[in-house]
């Protein structure tokens, strides 16, 4: 366990400057999809946005929720929370696209 | 490790299992398990909103013109607005806890008083955004609403449950924020007994990551 010990001690090291950049990162990406949505290519708008927030979200699990530098317990339940998430969504989608 | 093996310098040795009993071997303090419980939490908020999402998912499916002209009728302006304040919330949010764990308590509570700035802002450019949305009689029960197609009916009954419950969670959070705030003031809270405010910021994470869904659907399909 003292490996693990080792990662959860890493958050005290975060830089400042760390959370600026993904910050800076947060917003222009922001503004990115907001400049796709509004360059009206319609069949794009939803993909793109879906991309660039679930990157987003991404950025902020692993640097503002610290996931990046957490025990690898977390890492499985987060892996197994997300994976049912998603197999709700297949199914409701499986379901729904065949009546 | 340094402050960890100096407080548990009166055991013999500080063995590899002590982890089970609190990172700093402060009887009753147990980052790991708070963490994971915080996180348990944050799988239930998943599901809630993501049950939401799943409903939005299939309505905008089968919908997506009349979702299309209800989302045109959105301020795009200020929806981008609210999400760089969230996400500037946020940001100072986790500045505050890296503040505090190098000790610097009264530049951690200046953070956190602009983060709840953040989420009040927030809040009161969400409320005039409704406000507006009720003046062109667009509420839940509405004749407007019900003479309008059932797509858009349906995109503004999730619009205003989604965003409501979400503006529900950063109400909550702000009161968690202050909550936090006032432990830090009262020393409750400060460097080596940091995880309280960990969790805090973890819930107040979420909330930014479920405004980073609601923005682009809502705001954005049309």
């Amino acid at each position: 366990m003292s490996q693990a010990n080792d990662h959860h001690d890493e958050p005290h090291l975060i830089p400042y400057k760390t959370y600026i950049l993904v910050w800076l990162g947060l917003c222009s990406l922001t503004l990115l999809t907001v400049a796709v949505s509004y360059a009206n290519m319609r069949h794009m708008t939803i993909p793109v946005a879906l991309m660039v927030a679930s990157l987003k979200c991404t950025i902020v699990v692993l640097w503002f929720m610290h996931i990046k530098f957490e025990n690898r317990v977390l890492w499985w339940f987060l892996i197994a929370a997300v994976g049912t998430y998603v197999i709700f969504v297949i199914l409701t989608f499986a379901d729904y696209s065949y009546r | 490790m340094s402050d960890s093996a100096s407080i548990t310098t009166g055991a013999e040795k500080p063995a590899a299992h002590d982890d089970h009993h609190g990172h700093y071997g402060v009887p009753g303090y147990d980052p790991a398990a708070w963490k994971m419980g915080m996180w348990l939490f944050l799988f239930t908020e998943l599901l809630l909103f993501g049950a939401m999402f799943i409903v939005f998912a299939v309505y905008l499916h089968k919908y997506i013109w009349q979702f299309a002209a209800g989302s045109v009728q959105l301020d795009i302006p200020i929806g981008t607005f609210n999400t760089l304040v969230l996400l500037t919330s946020s940001m100072t949010m986790a500045l505050a806890i890296a503040v505090l764990q190098r000790g610097k308590k009264e530049l951690a509570i200046k953070l956190l008083d602009f983060t709840l700035g953040c989420a009040a802002l927030f809040c009161v450019v969400k409320s005039f955004e409704w406000g507006g949305k009720f003046e062109h009689g667009i509420y839940p029960g509405s004749l407007h609403l019900a003479a309008m197609t059932l797509g858009e009916q349906i995109f503004f009954g999730l619009y205003f449950t989604m965003t409501g419950l979400h503006a529900l969670h950063v109400i909550v959070g702000a009161g968690l924020i202050l909550w936090c705030r006032a432990r830090i003031k009262s020393g409750a809270v400060h460097a080596e007994r940091i995880t309280f405010m960990d969790n805090i910021g973890l819930y107040w994470h979420l909330v930014d990551l479920v405004w980073i869904f609601l923005f682009p659907l809502f705001y954005l399909v049309g």
